[in-house]
């Protein structure tokens, strides 16, 4: 049963294995084992970047393609849910009117882009995917009337994922099921499955070819494969799912705007994400994109406190100042990349075969 | 039935395909002959699609296949195997033949099964490794083989296409010599088939005379000799273009 669930792609790995059931269950609970509005944002913020990592390792880490056009896909669908939302109506027709139109510019514009892997090489290609999602980003900041501009737009959402919204009246474990923890278990729910998804594609004889076409373009177009089709293929299907990715963004922040789903510092996130996971094993996306996220927000809390505690040391407190968090993230991620260059998962998985074999 | 007709590429000033003209039938084995940078590879790589051909035509029936891309051309029955060892390196070795496998059958494009429940295409793949004895090596990465048994993996995938034309090139290149019969016998089984193309490029004259129906001799890109074995070995061109400068080495 889970075997088929996981398609058949099992951790190998029993640390990897308990790890990632940790994540799972953590965000399962979520709601009540973190039950502040801050730790469910962070829970969310996580499942939705567990999803748009997983989609941009489809082309990465199975396909090798490098692309940065990938928050372009989720700006999209962010984009697409809010201006539905705040212009025409705040419900669930809207979501979906909202969500179609905006996984159908997607998908659009991604086979579009994955046609000009025809006839470039990795390096244009990757040139193209910035240009275009460079375009994007000012055309979605200068359309104000449309986008709000830099400002984004705030919006009401579906009466269901309100945070004034209740359930039903009383508590399951001293919690109030309120819009925010439905938006929460939506988030969740709708990531879980694409997530298991994406396993399945990677997984499957599809996922076969794609992996082939990244260890050996050439060869796989001499066995038969037109690996033009297969890119495109690849390319939209990751845009759709960043697209819902960007969906569930919109629905659960409330407001989107560029900072929040079309900058390149994003790009470089997620990018950053799949690395230090484990580029190839989407699980490598679970694992970075989690760890990614909270060292992002919680570096600034531990580095306030070391600095604290080393306040009657010479020159550590201020090297450990909360405001110099962005040297020692930098500092971390160089260390990952070095000491783990097939990124956690890959040295969690090497690990353990060594075990068995010694 | 194959036919080049004035096969010609060109590559700025310097021809390296000139107008071939030739004919390949099913149930025969022919040898492509030449010294180095005669072309013999280039040729290849027009008739299986790598490189577009500047004049001319190729023919594969009485289908003009000369503007199809590689793929097209691999599913209408057109196998080739590389000279220079072309796998997929990371992936293992039945996953290498497994995709050849897949190709053929059309399976490529399935999204939403798992590949490991495909257990025709495991199986068919595990026969196309028994067929060159690398049944042992199944599990680890392609490139993690020994060059000897990279081209038996090689050639392995290009059974798993199941051509009607087999291109080999250089088949046993850098194979050591006890290596070297079970390609050898591989390739005779085909041709005992009846039904197969065989184009060779070999330059072992003794591999070339024991296995070829027939011989053609490509030098700067042209055809300059093309028949019997004996009688195109013999022939004083062949005699001055080839064997003159070329044997001893490879």
């Amino acid at each position: 049963m889970l075997h088929a669930i996981l398609s058949g792609d099992v951790p190998r790995s029993k640390v990897l294995a308990a790890a990632l059931a940790l994540i799972f269950f953590a965000l399962l609970l979520a709601p009540f084992v973190f039950p502040t509005v801050n730790a469910l944002n962070v829970a969310g913020k996580i499942c939705i970047f567990i999803l748009l990592a997983a989609s941009y390792d489809l082309l990465l880490g199975y396909t090798g393609i490098v692309s940065f056009a990938h928050t372009m896909f989720f700006g999209i669908g962010a984009y697409g849910v809010a201006i539905v939302m705040g212009r025409v109506a705040p419900d669930w027709g809207g979501v979906l009117l909202g969500g179609g139109i905006a996984i159908a510019l997607s998908v659009a514009l991604a086979a579009l882009i994955g046609l000009f892997s025809l006839r470039v090489r990795a390096i244009f290609f990757a040139m193209i995917t910035l240009a275009v999602a460079s375009a994007f980003a000012i055309l979605a900041s200068q359309l104000s009337t449309l986008t709000g501009g830099e400002d984004g737009l705030n919006y009401r959402v579906p009466e269901m994922l309100r945070p004034a919204f209740r359930l039903f009246d009383g508590e399951i474990l001293g919690i109030v099921i309120n819009g925010r923890v439905m938006a929460y278990y939506l988030t969740f729910a709708v990531s879980l499955l694409l997530f298991l998804l994406l396993l399945r594609v990677v997984n499957s004889p599809f996922g076969r070819v794609l992996q082939a076409i990244r260890e050996n373009e050439f060869r796989a177009e001499a066995i038969g494969y037109r690996t033009v089709h297969y890119r495109t293929l690849a390319n939209c299907l990751a845009a759709a799912v960043a697209t819902v990715a960007g969906m569930l963004l919109a629905l659960v922040l409330r407001y989107t705007n560029p900072d929040t789903t079309l900058s390149f510092t994003i790009m470089m996130d997620i990018l950053l994400m799949v690395v230090i996971g484990g580029m190839g094993t989407l699980y490598g996306s679970v694992l970075g994109a989690t760890l990614f996220l909270l060292a992002q927000l919680y570096l600034k809390d531990v580095m306030g406190a070391a600095s604290a505690a080393t306040s009657g040391v010479p020159l550590l407190p201020s090297l450990l100042h909360p405001d110099r968090w962005l040297l020692w993230f930098g500092l971390l991620f160089i260390a990952s990349v070095y000491f783990f260059p097939t990124g956690i998962v890959g040295r969690l998985r090497s690990l353990a075969q060594r075990h068995r074999l010694l | 039935m194959l036919r080049t007709e004035g096969l010609t590429i060109s590559f700025g000033g310097h021809v390296a395909v000139d107008a071939v003209s030739c004919e390949f039938q099913p149930g025969s084995l022919t040898s492509i002959v030449g010294p180095n940078g005669a072309g013999k590879t280039t040729y290849f790589n027009l008739i299986s699609g790598q490189l577009r051909a500047t004049a001319g035509r190729v023919l594969l029936g009485d289908e003009d296949i000369t503007g199809l891309p590689a793929p097209y051309r691999t599913r209408r029955g057109l196998g080739r195997a590389f000279q220079l060892t072309n796998l997929f390196p990371n992936l293992s070795v039945l996953e290498n033949v497994r995709l050849a496998v897949q190709a053929r059958m059309g399976k490529g494009m399935n999204l939403l099964s798992m590949a490991i429940s495909h257990r025709e295409l495991s199986d068919a793949a595990w026969s196309y490794l028994e067929r060159v004895a690398l049944t042992q090596m199944a599990q680890s990465p392609a490139a993690s083989l020994p060059h000897g048994d990279q081209r038996k993996l090689e050639v392995a995938i290009l059974l798993a296409l199941e051509p009607q034309i087999f291109m080999f090139d250089e088949p046993t290149a850098g194979m050591s010599v006890d290596e070297v019969p079970v390609i050898l016998d591989l390739i005779r089984s085909i041709k005992a088939q009846g039904d197969k193309t065989v184009l060779l490029v070999e330059h072992k004259m003794d591999v070339v005379r024991s296995l070829s129906d027939r011989i053609v001799v490509l030098h700067n890109g042209k055809l300059v000799a093309d028949g019997e074995p004996a009688e195109v070995i013999a022939s004083p061109i062949v005699q001055q273009a080839y064997l003159g400068m070329g044997s001893g080495d490879e």
